[in-house]
């Protein structure tokens, strides 16, 4: 009985990330791969939908990625006509064999194999992003290119670097030894928490949500989890990335525009990640000291257990954001700490905060702090102050749904500001 | 495969280093070398006389031109290199970071490009 299409596509999208990782290990190069992995798939879908899927579809395809690869090596040996050179390839093939059919934990293994070679600090950022997209996402070269506002051709050439660079410096396919551990992890979890930022609030453009971006961090971050059960920061980053994702319904207007955090309809988040991001929060809070994501997370969480914005607990709030400032020292943490102040103690003690953080001259071109102090200053009723910051603000702003919104509190304050009235808060 | 670990370090203020400064970073360097040459690393080390004794050369239709100094004037000048055999480029990294100038200086770290044999 033949396989329908849609069973194939299915298999090919939820297992390439993992047949991938194994034909990286398997031929030695992530290009070579790319092609076996394409070869396999033509040859799947030339089979499967009369002889239906085979009993392991995962390994049928890496077993024929790696015969399509070796053919490939072949041809090209034998066009060199280096038969000597054929010989010691087919040996080491040969050794390469029983890998084939290895259990789960090697799949595993060659999953974070590749998650750390595509978010090796060698590389920048920005590779990082796009070759984890690409080889770990399975997106296409076309749709990261449009997720990143970058031409096509751009966001191929950033990709064919990186994986030159990853062969010609030897950049090593393997997991980092348990002493380098921690600081690679926290480079895959920042690679990650990107990818969802990026998906959740777009730094530029028009579209503010770009969901498939965001969706791809949450799968990519339960696989860190299920991949090192051991660590508690990818729990704690998942929880982060679930807590804030749920807001996603509540985040925009229907008119495009952002929702304050404090307006936002609490009906319209998601509870059912609200509650498996609180349960991961608890437990990365239970294992070890907290890190910057577990901090982060369990202030999403004090927020997402608020029924509404009024009887949110800012004094937790800001000692979590005290917290966070101990071990992970920032000028957008002490931002946000003098936000949570603000509201536990008022707007002239987070103002001061604020003003100490401008006058430090830190965040240069960041629109969130002048709009911080323009919306402090408007509640203290400093009208004229808050207009003034406002400009600012408007100044440096990329995104035009932000852009809108200070638009509309420049407006609020001006008016107030003629008429010589009260702060509206 | 072998890697060129290019040490660039602020020549300014090597020499406005005491010579008691020096000799510490002597020790270091001499530390350091005796390390990567126990552990079968090294293939390769020199520290370079000062930028002050560079000369540039170009030849321009057909003639050989000599300037004063260095290519490019830049904070941090090359003063030193180590040519070692590494595994990967981790393991690279971590020798390049046990370099004394690191801590003050940067390391470029350099794959050495290899040509294929001509059949």
């Amino acid at each position: 009985m033949g396989a329908p299409l849609l069973d194939i596509e299915c298999v090919f999208r939820e297992q390439r990330g993992r047949i991938l990782a194994t034909l990286i290990r398997l031929v030695g190069d992530i290009d070579a791969a790319e092609e076996a992995l394409a070869d396999a798939c033509e040859a799947a879908l030339s089979q499967w939908p009369s002889e239906g899927l085979p009993d392991n579809p995962r390994a049928w395809l890496v077993r024929a990625g790696r015969n399509k690869a070796a053919d490939r090596v072949r041809r090209a040996l034998l066009f060199a006509a280096k038969r000597a050179e054929l010989e010691l390839q087919l040996g080491a093939e040969a050794a390469l064999v029983p890998a084939l059919d290895s259990d789960a934990q090697a799949v595993e293994d060659d999953l974070l194999r590749l998650i750390f070679t595509c978010c090796h600090p060698a590389l920048g950022i920005e590779a990082q992003v796009a070759l984890t997209l690409r080889t770990l996402g399975g997106l296409a070269t076309e749709e990261i290119a449009r997720a990143f506002l970058v031409p096509a051709t751009t966001m191929a050439q950033r990709l064919v670097r990186a994986k030159t660079k990853i062969r010609q410096a030897g950049i090593p396919y393997r997991v980092p030894e348990l002493e380098d551990l921690p600081e690679r992890l926290d480079a895959a979890l920042a690679v990650v928490y990107l990818i969802f930022n990026e998906g959740y609030t777009a730094s530029t453009g028009s579209q503010l949500i770009r969901r498939e971006l965001s969706s791809e961090a949450l799968r990519l971050g339960r696989l860190l989890v299920e991949l090192m059960p051991e660590r508690s920061e990818p729990q704690a980053l998942l929880a982060l990335m679930l807590l804030q994702g749920a807001r996603r319904d509540a985040r925009v207007g229907a008119d495009g525009d952002v929702v304050l955090l404090e307006d936002q309809d609490r009906s319209l988040w998601q509870r059912e990640e609200v509650q498996e991001g609180l349960a991961l929060v608890e437990a990365a809070l239970r294992r070890a000291p907290p890190g910057a994501y577990a901090l982060q997370a369990a202030i999403a969480g004090v927020h997402a257990q608020a029924a509404t914005a009024e009887d949110t607990d800012w004094r937790q709030i800001a000692s979590l954001y005290s917290l966070l400032l101990h071990i992970n020292p920032s000028p957008v943490v002490e931002l946000n700490f003098a936000v949570a102040v603000a509201m536990a103690d008022g707007a002239a003690a987070g103002l001061r905060l604020v003003e100490r953080l401008a006058e430090s001259g830190a965040l240069p071109g960041y629109h969130l702090l002048p709009a911080t102090q323009a919306d402090l200053l408007r509640r203290l009723g400093r009208h004229e102050e808050a207009a003034a910051a406002y400009r600012a603000a408007l100044g440096m702003v990329g995104n035009d749904a932000d852009r809108r919104f200070l638009e509309q509190r420049l407006a609020q304050v001006s008016a107030a500001k003629s008429q010589g009235g009260d702060s509206c808060r | 495969m072998q890697y060129m670990l290019l040490i660039y370090t602020r020549e300014a203020e090597m020499k406005q280093s005491t010579s008691g400064d020096q000799g510490v970073m002597m020790k270091e360097y001499a530390d350091f070398t005796q390390g990567i040459v126990k552990s079968g690393h090294m293939r390769a080390g020199d520290a370079l006389q000062p930028t002050s004794t560079a000369t540039t050369v170009r030849v321009r239709d057909g003639k050989t031109l000599q300037t004063d100094g260095p290519f490019a004037e830049t904070k941090e000048q090359l003063g030193g290199y180590y040519l070692i055999e590494a595994s990967d480029l981790d393991e690279a990294v971590k020798i390049a970071a046990r370099i004394p100038g690191a801590k003050s200086g940067s390391i470029e770290v350099r794959p050495v490009r290899v040509f294929a044999k001509p059949a």
